[in-house]
């Protein structure tokens, strides 16, 4: 997702505080998420006017109220429709997607699939935190087989979506993982993301605290390992992104992918966005042109 | 009674019943005549049966009449269908080589053409359907030269040798008949009128295009993917962004999307897109965002039958979407009106923030009409109500002034765009404050839920002030009054046109905004009226029970038709005496035309 520059005043920290507190329990992993979103707009220096959070509804999703951008707090799985809709119409805005992994890989799925390939220039952030968490804890798209929750007692049977190899099959440009309890590694991919002109996934793993006793902080800790930290590693390399992407266990790799450049991003796609943002246009068609329709039925 | 005449083209899928439909209804048009062309076809890509009806006259043509003056059948299953309903002074043209007749009623002439002597057959498979375009115009008393026009035009693209060797074949069918077959007693008259053809679904794209609109989106769903091929082929010159989306869910959010962004925006659908999109609605109403979303109804429910018409969708429109909300829903009464509905409802739309529905049906949005090109007006007013599209001075950043969902009399909050200095809130889905903080979480508080409720609910009083009550058209104290909605407006015109003629005096109330609905002035006119019957094309009677359930209003009979076909006016016409005459209260017309 490419960022709008025209920082006229300098943008602080404080001028992102959202109008009401975070109402996640404490401890939950999405503070952190939001803590480096906040940090990485200030770090980019883009105006918080110029900012556009769209999410679905979940825990995560309550993201767009705690942050001063404008926001926009959808529906259940169609914040990247929406998104997609205000990117087109207004593409001087910087637009992030927040939510969470049932909002965004089960009941949202199709959209994401289709955001992807279309390349749309937004920022989408899962906060994957393996649950249900609004809805008081049952079994997510990207639940371990085996984890016991309220929809699924005695444990799940079904195979979790592996989101990492979904967003590369589905041919999105920017593909990274974060860890909630990384703050600058995840405030350095946040930028990168924003940065990307395209679409950029990127899952976070955001720990719930109180619904999810199997993915823990303690957990996670001792299997991720940053991709960056790897020299020989090249995310312009699909394959190996590919490869890297089905790693679980004992490793879990967390940082950049894949990111690849040369697919002009949906709205530098269309000849009709060629002259400005839509909202700029002249709502009147040209007199002339309109006669031509009329023209073409005679 | 107005003189017509009519022409039908019948055959499979696939044999080239357009192109002939196109020529006739290019030639009537520019000698200034009218025309209403109606197709009825199924979901198939080849074979089955379509009829197509072009009916055409110097005066408006409102529907597909009741009656065929020129039959051509392009096989043996068209001939078999329709021979039996020509009457006296039709006539049918035939490959006499491949195709045998029935038994015709006196009076109807039989013309065969000899096609493998008049075109080498091998080499034009569609020769027979040039042959009798040629010979149809010549009966009907045309110029040959409108012919060649007509033809060089239609297959310009394909080349000179094309265009005449077409033109050629036009010709040897067109002396044929002037040698072997009788003129019709009515001859086409010209006028000097011009007029432009299009479908209902045309209509509706232009209109946006003229209204301002800078987004579509859509899924393919007949009836209602005409807006879509028009938007998509013109959306560069209009400046349009047009996007086909992943499902109809996706279609509804994202128009919403572009329209939070600021800019006007409309996506089109039929019944099961539509059910997809309810959720949405009550987002773009709880948001107060204005987006306008196109309804084109045809026979349902579940698939249905994806090419045949219906008005059976008017109960899902007045539930769509949970919770009570204001909305605005007109249903456009014919194919002019197409075009001019839409800036009409996105005026209201915008100028209440709340979303717009135009409830449209198979019978325009795939049927044609010719329109008077004054009456396609690209410079309707454009009222996009209290937008704020630039920062003020006096909103500094982060000072709180600024309130998305201000409680005001009107409860219309002035709404700023995204992109604005000093205006940051957000906009949410759940119940929220004025300021955009949501009330449904931990802060739930009944006082602010009644307070923002009665705020939207009050735009519904500025809602129904904006739009005109119903009128009563014919003549006053008439003995049946005849109340449709939408689509049947021509249909019923011409019935009472036909009733009065018989010494039957009947008038119409053709209800064009469906919500708001202006009950107590339809009650007003209603209630001095002798005979009232409803009429509608679903089996229900929905309007019928809607009509009741806000005014209480219970009329006299019903004319009710959903076997997918449009009314003709003689099923009104022979309804009408029927229960007049006290035989029934509900008549359900049989449609004699087997397509």
């Amino acid at each position: 997702m490419a960022t709008a520059l025209a920082a006229t005043n300098h943008v602080a920290l404080a001028d992102l505080k959202g109008k009401v507190d975070p109402d996640w329990c404490p401890g939950c992993g999405d503070f952190g998420v939001l803590a480096a979103v906040q940090k990485a707009l200030v770090d980019l220096q883009i105006p918080n006017h110029n900012v556009v959070t769209i999410s679905g509804i979940g825990c995560s999703s309550n993201f767009p109220g705690f942050i001063n951008t404008y926001g926009m707090h959808t529906l259940h799985g169609r914040a990247l429709a929406v998104a997609t809709g205000v990117k087109l119409a207004n593409h001087d805005l910087t637009v992030l997607v927040t939510g969470g992994d049932g909002d965004g890989f089960g009941i949202g799925g199709n959209h994401f699939v289709h955001s992807m390939r279309r390349n749309v220039d937004v920022l989408y952030i899962v906060m994957d935190n393996q649950i249900y968490g609004l809805t008081t804890g049952q079994t997510s798209p990207t639940s371990r087989v085996g984890m016991k929750t309220k929809s699924m007692p005695f444990g799940n049977v079904e195979a979790p979506v592996n989101p990492i190899s979904l967003a590369l099959a589905a041919g999105a440009t920017f593909v990274a993982r974060g860890f909630s309890a990384e703050q600058k590694h995840l405030t350095e991919l946040i930028k990168q993301g924003i940065r990307h002109k395209g679409f950029s996934f990127l899952d976070v793993f955001s720990p719930c605290v109180t619904y999810n006793h199997d993915n823990t902080y303690q957990w996670f800790r001792p299997r991720i390992k940053k991709l960056e930290d790897d020299g020989t590693y090249d995310p312009a390399d699909w394959m190996a992104a590919m490869g890297k992407s089905l790693l679980w266990g004992d490793e879990i790799p967390i940082g950049k992918f894949f990111e690849r450049t040369d697919v002009p991003a949906l709205q530098d796609a269309e000849p009709v966005l060629n002259a400005g943002p839509l909202i700029h246009a002249d709502p009147r068609i040209p007199a002339e042109v309109g006669r031509a329709f009329v023209e073409e039925l005679m | 009674m107005k003189k017509t005449f009519a022409v039908g083209i019948g055959g499979a899928a696939g044999q080239g019943v357009a192109t002939p439909g196109d020529i006739f209804a290019k030639i009537f048009s520019r000698r200034g005549l009218h025309l209403n062309a109606y197709n009825a076809y199924q979901s198939i890509i080849r074979g089955g049966h379509t009829f197509l009806t072009i009916r055409t006259g110097p005066e408006k043509v409102t529907n597909m009449g009741d009656r065929l003056d020129l039959l051509i059948p392009l096989n043996q299953d068209a001939m078999d269908r329709h021979l039996g309903l020509l009457t006296e002074g039709a006539a049918c043209l035939y490959n006499a080589d491949t195709i045998k007749p029935g038994i015709a009623a006196a009076g109807v002439e039989l013309c065969p053409l000899p096609v493998s002597e008049l075109a080498d057959i091998s080499r034009n498979k569609v020769a027979q359907n040039t042959l009798a375009v040629g010979a149809g115009l010549s009966m009907m008393g045309i110029g040959f030269q409108a012919v060649e026009e007509v033809l060089g035009e239609q297959f310009k693209k394909k080349g000179e040798a094309v265009v005449s060797e077409n033109a050629g074949i036009a010709r040897d069918g067109y002396d044929y008949a002037t040698a072997h077959f009788n003129t019709f007693a009515w001859q086409l008259p010209m006028t000097r009128k011009r007029h432009a053809v299009l479908s209902g679904n045309i209509a509706m794209a232009m209109g946006g295009a003229a209204e301002g609109l800078k987004f579509y989106c859509a899924y393919p769903m007949s009836p209602s993917t005409g807006v879509l091929h028009w938007m998509a082929a013109h959306a560069r010159n209009a400046g349009i962004m047009v996007r086909q989306v992943e499902d109809e869910i996706g279609v509804v959010n994202m128009a919403i999307g572009a329209a939070h962004a600021g800019v006007r925006s409309m996506c089109a659908t039929s019944g099961g897109g539509f059910a997809l999109m309810s959720e949405g609605l009550g987002l773009s109403a709880m948001m107060e965002t204005p987006v306008v979303v196109i309804d084109c109804q045809r026979a349902g429910p579940s698939t249905g039958v994806p090419t045949k018409t219906e008005q059976g969708d008017l109960w899902q429109m007045l539930g769509a979407a949970f919770g009570d909300y204001p909305r605005v829903l007109a249903a456009p009464l014919d194919i002019g009106d197409c075009f001019k509905i839409i800036p009409e409802i996105f005026n209201i739309a915008d100028r209440f923030q709340c979303p717009g529905i135009v409830l449209c049906d198979l019978l325009l949005s795939e049927g044609r009409l010719s329109v008077d090109p004054q009456d396609l007006d690209f410079a309707p007013v454009i009222d996009r109500g209290e937008l704020i599209t630039e920062a003020s001075s006096s909103g500094a950043n982060g000072d709180g002034a600024y309130k998305r969902y201000k409680i005001t009399d009107s409860g219309v909050s002035p709404r700023a765009i995204p992109g604005l200095l000093g205006h940051t809130h957000t906009a949410a889905s759940d119940e929220h404050d004025e300021d955009g903080v949501l009330i449904s979480d931990e802060f739930t508080n009944p006082t602010k839920r009644r307070a923002m409720m009665e705020k939207r609910m009050r735009k519904v009083a500025g809602i129904e002030a904006s739009v005109p009550p119903p009128e009563l058209w014919g003549p006053r104290d008439a003995a049946v009054t005849l109340i449709g909605w939408g689509s049947t407006k021509g249909v019923i015109e011409e019935a009472c046109e036909i009733l009065i003629e018989q010494g039957i005096s009947a008038n119409q109330l053709q209800i064009r905004w469906l919500v708001p609905l202006h009950g107590e002035a339809i009650l007003d006119i209603l209630k001095g009226a002798r005979h009232t019957i409803i009429v509608e094309n679903n089996y229900s009677g929905q309007f019928a029970r809607y009509l009741r359930s806000e005014t209480s209003f219970v009329p006299d009979g019903y004319i009710r038709k959903y076997d997918g076909e449009p009314f003709m006016p003689h099923h009104i016409v022979e309804a009408v005496k029927e229960q007049l005459s006290g035989k029934s209260t509900l008549s359900v017309p049989a449609h004699e035309i087997l397509v």
